[in-house]
């Protein structure tokens, strides 16, 4: 049992990101890019945690090393972009490392998403084939597990029906089902069982930690404690694409939670601000109505967000956008000051200054959120990042959430209509 | 300031030595996996591929199955396209132009070069398209990545064995007794598919970065169409000018059909080895393009 199932040695990715969406180039965009490039300016970053922004590739993983014994169930933690996916696509071959050796030992089936390849226009049973065939599974494997996989998806009797017309639950659960029963000594399971129901929910970890009592090695992805807790012994945590923390997994939820849970209502730039930079964010903070920092909101106060920036040299169409995230890294919105002025881009002239928004009461539902703030021109430059800048907690008291018991992840108070109106003639 | 944490490559990567050392120390066996970075070409991994052979069989079953649901005709499409084609070329080029047809009725000569061509187009137009329709399974799923413009061209052939009917009606029709040649016809088939497979590949890896394949695929299945001696007789070519016809090797190929079909012409034994001769390099250049742009899909496309 102490066989080494996974082996993760130095291992690093980095992607390119341009200031234009480097998904794909038409090849008139790449020779523009090659002729324009020796002119453009390179975008220098703020006090950022994306340290390599500046060279225009970042490290979604940088020097990540680990081993997983087999029969090991292991769960990965981080905040969204801290490089959880992308370890998970290289260990399933999907994307390669830039350095760094991986060493398998063993077969690997990879649950990155429910129903990759699912065709709606296909019956369940056929989708059941195709699916199965594209997760690697045999055709003998296929055949030998139909009718658990029927019986799990509780679809016995719909599946000669094209999956179009399946409910979306019914979809899932037949999803989830043929990739339960895949049979790999290694399984790598990315965030599948954030969607559906509760219900969904309670039988897909039912049905992951029975194929962990297997033997089977499995890496687990996840923003649900509970479930990482529950499945997982051993826990790593990322952060910025590095082994933030590694060992069990009751210490390391605890010491990630402990981070998140620290309020930070205010940052500040520490060292001088260089001349040479056309650009600084100076201050950001988040603030009550009397105009100090806070950390900890009621749910029915207004949250006062302010920010403090010097432009060194005029910068047109320079936008300061802020994105506010939940504690499992979910942007809840994002707001930027050419909101103000439609979605025309802002002349920035040299000076200082600064500006400020409010986020209303009675909006966001009771939790810890963070503020990560940049200032770019849309599609073109970064001239600052600061990732998590600040760190808030609007508590329960006084929110609509606790007052009602209302789910959702944000709770604003919306205004309803109501008129009593004559009963209908019968 | 925060550029310092980025170190240098070399520093990072870990020598050698160190690797070997904890190797031995940890277990001896030898990974079923190992992943590492690539650098410049690599090998093709075929045994990869024939590991994967039911999903090809999966892939293609599933775009069979799938093109013509919701459809009024059905599979009456793929008899459809090159038959009104031929009645087009007949008309316009036969009766009207007049062309020569090596002593062929036009309307078979036409359509016994219809049908392969309409089989290469549509694959390599579909093929062409398939990575990148096929994003969601790149960025999700490992497999050989082959496999995707594979099943693109082997579904073509049910179209194909359906348009054949045509072709047998035709010949009865006509009159056209067949001979030894048409035995030539399964190795024609596999040559025609190949061909296909090479040029797919190519320009599905380059569909993933440019699109402007897409658009450029219509335009360069519509110029070699003319290049081909589909409309024409290859004996049109004046003899000077002939061997830059042969350089396609589509024409040696079109040729050979008709010769296995129709039986009228001499088999072109020498146009059609530098047919497969040329194909076979298509083949195995865009076959090692492919794996070494490969690499970058998921993250491109």
């Amino acid at each position: 049992m102490s066989d080494v199932a996974i082996r993760v040695e130095g291992l690093g990715k980095q992607y390119r990101i341009g200031a234009r969406r480097p998904s794909y180039g038409s090849l008139r965009e790449t020779l523009t890019e090659a002729v324009t490039t020796p002119f453009k300016r390179l975008s220098r970053n703020g006090n950022g945690h994306l340290g390599s922004l500046s060279s225009g590739t970042i490290w979604a993983l940088r020097d990540v090393s680990f081993e997983v014994k087999s029969g090991e169930v292991v769960g990965v933690i981080g905040r969204n972009g801290a490089g959880k996916s992308t370890l998970l696509k290289i260990l399933s071959r999907i994307t390669e490392p830039t350095m760094g050796e991986v060493d398998l030992y063993g077969r690997v089936g990879s649950l990155l998403e429910v129903g990759t390849g699912f065709n709606l226009e296909l019956t369940g049973a056929e989708n059941i084939y195709l699916n199965g065939a594209i997760l690697g599974m045999r055709r003998r494997e296929i055949e030998r597990n139909f009718d658990a996989i029927v019986d799990f998806a509780e679809v016995e009797k719909f599946i000669d029906t094209p999956v179009k017309h399946y409910s979306s639950g019914m979809y899932l659960r037949l999803a989830f089902a043929v990739a339960a029963h895949l049979e790999p000594e290694i399984l790598l399971v990315d965030e599948v069982l954030a969607v559906g129901d509760q219900g969904f929910q309670t039988k897909c970890l039912g049905k992951m930690s029975e194929v962990a009592k297997h033997g089977r090695t499995i890496l687990f992805v996840s923003h649900n404690m509970g479930a990482i807790s529950r499945l997982c012994e051993r826990v790593i945590w990322l952060d910025d694409g590095k082994v933030m923390m590694d060992g069990s997994s009751a210490e390391v939820v605890n010491s990630y939670h402990t981070q998140f849970l620290t309020v930070r209502p205010e940052w500040k730039r520490f060292e001088a601000s260089d001349s040479e930079r056309e650009f600084d964010f100076l201050s950001i903070a988040v603030k009550d109505s009397n105009q100090q920092p806070s950390g900890v909101f009621s749910g029915d106060e207004p949250i006062f967000v302010e920010v403090t920036y010097i432009v060194s040299r005029t910068l047109a169409g320079c936008q300061i956008g802020t994105r506010i995230c939940n504690f499992e890294g979910v942007v809840i919105f994002s707001t930027s000051d050419a909101d103000t002025s439609g979605t025309s881009a802002l002349a920035k002239e040299v000076g200082f200054y600064a500006s400020s928004f409010q986020i209303p009461q009675n909006f966001l539902a009771p939790g810890t959120y963070y503020i990560s703030i940049g200032a770019h021109l849309p599609n073109r430059d970064v001239y600052g990042l600061i990732e998590q800048a600040v760190v808030f907690e609007v508590s329960a008291s006084g929110s609509l959430a606790s007052l009602d018991g209302r789910l959702g992840v944000i709770t604003p108070l919306i205004h309803w209509d109501v008129y009593k109106k004559p009963l209908p003639p019968q | 300031m925060e550029i310092a944490k980025i170190q240098p490559i070399e520093k990072i990567s870990p020598s050698g030595t160190l690797v070997s050392e904890k190797k031995d120390a940890a277990n001896e066996r030898e990974p079923l996996i190992k992943i590492r970075p690539a650098k410049g070409w690599v090998a093709l991994k075929l045994r990869d591929l024939w590991a994967y052979r039911e999903l090809i069989y999966f892939l293609t079953w599933r775009d069979i199955k799938v093109r013509y649901k919701q459809t009024l005709l059905g599979v009456a499409w793929a008899v459809i396209q090159p038959l009104f084609t031929m009645l087009l070329f007949a008309l316009f080029f036969g009766k009207l132009a007049k062309l020569p047809s090596d002593g062929i009725p036009y309307p078979i000569f036409a359509y016994a070069g219809l049908l392969p061509w309409t089989f290469f187009s549509n694959a390599v137009t579909s093929s062409g398209n398939s990575l990148v329709a096929s994003s969601n399974l790149i960025t999700k799923v490992y497999f050989p990545r082959m496999i995707i413009p594979g099943a693109a061209v082997m579904a073509g052939l049910v179209d194909f064995a359906v348009a054949f009917v045509i072709l047998i009606v035709l010949m009865f029709y006509y009159g056209v007794s067949l001979t030894m040649n048409f035995f030539a016809l399964p190795l024609l088939i596999t040559l025609t598919a190949l061909l296909a497979l090479g040029v797919g590949m190519w320009l599905s890896a380059l569909n993933v970065k440019y699109r402007d394949i897409r658009y450029a695929l219509p335009f360069l299945i519509q110029l070699w169409l003319f290049a081909s001696p589909i409309i024409y007789p290859v004996s049109l070519m004046p003899q000077k000018w002939r061997w830059l016809l042969w350089l396609n090797p589509l024409s040696g190929i079109i040729e050979g059909y008709r010769a296995a079909l129709l039986g009228r012409t001499a088999f072109p034994w020498q146009a059609l080895a530098l047919s497969a001769l040329i194909t076979f390099a298509i083949l195995l250049s865009s076959a090692y393009s492919f794996r070494r742009m490969e690499r970058s899909f998921a993250d491109v496309v």
